[in-house]
C-alpha cells in the first residue's frame, strides 16, 4: 500500500505525511497528476476556498487525473477538509462544479436548532459514526477530532454519510461511496484518533 | 458539541521557552522542542508559539524552530512572531504550521491578514491583541513593541476581522503571569464585538477559571503560566488538565 498525498498547493500536505511516517505508512507528496497512478491510495487535503480549490486542481489537471484514480482505476480517495467538500456536486461558497464523485453540496453552517454557533467552526468535536464504514467502527470510544469548517457536506444519500457531529444540529463529519471517502475534521491535527483512521485508511483494499 | 479548546501559549526568546508576568520578567523555563513533546503526549488541544522578541528586534520568524516544533505536534499549532510579510507566512504554512499569528503587523499593515486569508483561509490568520488597564482607568492597546498604541483597542479587534482575522487571541497584560482569574469584563466586551471565534488570554491559575471565561463569552482560551508553573514558587513543571478534568467543567 502507498498513498499519494495530492500536493496540489490546497493545504497543509506536510502534517498528513508526518503523522502517515509516525504510523508506519508509506506517503509521498505527489505533485504530478500523472504520477497519481502509481498509487494504491490517494490523499487530497484542502483548506481555503472552495473555488480557489477547484482552480487549483483544475490548473494541471488534477481534477480529470482524481476522477480517472476513483471512477476507472479503483483507487482508493479520501478528501480531507475542503478536499472532502470537492469530492461533492458543488458548494454554496463558490460558483465552479466540484469533482461530484459523491452526489450531495455543501452549504453554510447554520445553526438548526436556535443555540447560536459561531461560523467557522473550530475546535475538537466529539464525532459519532452513523454506521461502520471504512473509516469507522461502531464501539463505545469517544472518537473526537480536530475541525476547521464555514460549509458542510448534505449529501443525497443517507447512506453516504459516515459520521456526524453536533453544531447547533447535526452536522455530516465524514462522507463516503465505494472507494471514495473524506473527513470534514483534520486526522492529521487529531492525536491518536487521527492516526488511528489513518491506520484504518492504509489497511483498505 | 463543541468543546472549548483549551491552548498552551509558549513564549520564545532566544531560542528557549520562557514565561513572563504582565508582558515583563520573563524568565527561563526550559527546551521549547522538549516542551512541546510533552504537550503532545498530553493530547493537548492546540498550541500556540509566540516568539516574543522577533518584532523587537526585527527578526523574521524563527523558521528553523518552528520546524522543529511542528515535527513534534499531532495537533495545530499556530506561530506568531515576526510575520511581516505573505511569503513569511507561505514558509510557516509549508513547513506544518495550521495558523499564523499576526500582532504588530495586525496593527501597522492589516491588509496582510486578508491577503495570508486569501491563500490560505481565513482559519489560517490570528489576530493577535493585547491590551492593559490604563493609568486612568479603561483599557488601551499595547503594540508589538510592547508600548501603548492610541488606537481603541475595540477598533482594533473588528478591523482585524474585517481584515479576515478567523479568530482573535485577546491578552490581557496585567494578568498574564498571575494565574488569579482572567479579565472577564474584558472578554464581555471582546465576545460582544466580534462573530469569529475569541481566544481569551491572561490568567488561568485553575480550571474554574477557564468556566468562568467560557461563561464571560470566550469561545476558546490560552493558558501560559498555568501550564509551565507550579506552585507559588513558581518552579517549573510542564503540565496540562486530563481531559476528563476539563470535561466534567461543563458537566
Amino acid at each position: 500500500m502507498r498513498t499519494a498525498i495530492v500536493s496540489a498547493g490546497l493545504g497543509n500536505v506536510k502534517s498528513v505525511k508526518r503523522m502517515i511516517d509516525h504510523i508506519g505508512g508509506d506517503a509521498d507528496l505527489v505533485d504530478t497528476p500523472a504520477r497519481l497512478k502509481d498509487y494504491s491510495h490517494i490523499i487530497l487535503p484542502g483548506v481555503g476556498a472552495f473555488d480557489h480549490g477547484m482552480d487549483l486542481l483544475a490548473q494541471q489537471g488534477w481534477d480529470a487525473e482524481i476522477c480517472k484514480a476513483a471512477k476507472e482505476r479503483g483507487q482508493i480517495v479520501m478528501g480531507i477538509c475542503l478536499g472532502m467538500q470537492l469530492l461533492l456536486r458543488g458548494s454554496e461558497e463558490g460558483a465552479r462544479p466540484g469533482l461530484n464523485l459523491i452526489g450531495g453540496d455543501v452549504k453554510r453552517l447554520e445553526s438548526q436548532d436556535g443555540s447560536r454557533i459561531k461560523v467557522p467552526h473550530i475546535g475538537w468535536s466529539v464525532t459519532r459514526p452513523t454506521q461502520k464504514s471504512p473509516l469507522f467502527d461502531i464501539s463505545d470510544e469517544e472518537l473526537r477530532y480536530y475541525f476547521v469548517h464555514g460549509y458542510s457536506a448534505h449529501c443525497d444519500d443517507e447512506a453516504d454519510v459516515y459520521a456526524r457531529v453536533d453544531y447547533g444540529g447535526p452536522v455530516v463529519a465524514s462522507i463516503g461511496r465505494g472507494n471514495v471517502m473524506g473527513a470534514q475534521f483534520h486526522p492529521e491535527k487529531s492525536h491518536r484518533f487521527g492516526m488511528a483512521l489513518f491506520t484504518k485508511f492504509a489497511k483498505l483494499s | 458539541m463543541l468543546r472549548h479548546r483549551v491552548i498552551p501559549s509558549l513564549l520564545i526568546r532566544n531560542d528557549g521557552l520562557v514565561k513572563t508576568t504582565q508582558f515583563a520578567k520573563s524568565s527561563y523555563v526550559g527546551d521549547p522542542i522538549n516542551a512541546v513533546k510533552i504537550f503532545n503526549e498530553k493530547e493537548v488541544d492546540e498550541l500556540i508559539v509566540l516568539d516574543i522578541d522577533a518584532t523587537r528586534d526585527g527578526r523574521a520568524p524563527n523558521f528553523a524552530l518552528a520546524e522543529e516544533l511542528a515535527d513534534e505536534c499531532f495537533m495545530p499549532l499556530c506561530w506568531g512572531g515576526g510575520i511581516r510579510s505573505v511569503e513569511d507566512a507561505k514558509t510557516l504554512f509549508s513547513l506544518g504550521i495550521e495558523k499564523v499569528a499576526i500582532r504588530s503587523a495586525a496593527l501597522d499593515n492589516p491588509g496582510i491578514m486578508r491577503a495570508i486569508a486569501d491563500r490560505a483561509g481565513e482559519q489560517a490568520v490570528v489576530a493577535s491583541i493585547d491590551v492593559k488597564k490604563s493609568f486612568f482607568g479603561g483599557m488601551h492597546l499595547v503594540n508589538g513593541t510592547g508600548t501603548k498604541d492610541k488606537r481603541r483597542w475595540q477598533d482594533a479587534l473588528q478591523s482585524a476581522v474585517a481584515h479576515g482575522a478567523g479568530e482573535v487571541l485577546l491578552m490581557s497584560v496585567d494578568h498574564d503571569g498571575m494565574r488569579s482569574g482572567m479579565n472577564l469584563d474584558l472578554i464581555r466586551e471582546a465576545s460582544a464585538l466580534v462573530e469569529v471565534p475569541l481566544i481569551a488570554g491572561g490568567g488561568i491559575g485553575k480550571t474554574e477559571h477557564i468556566r468562568e471565561a467560557v461563561d464571560a463569552g470566550a469561545d476558546a482560551v490560552a493558558a501560559g503560566a498555568w501550564c509551565v508553573w507550579q506552585g507559588p514558587q513558581k518552579a517549573v513543571l510542564i503540565t496540562y488538565p486530563r481531559y476528563e478534568e476539563l470535561t466534567a467543567l461543563w458537566d
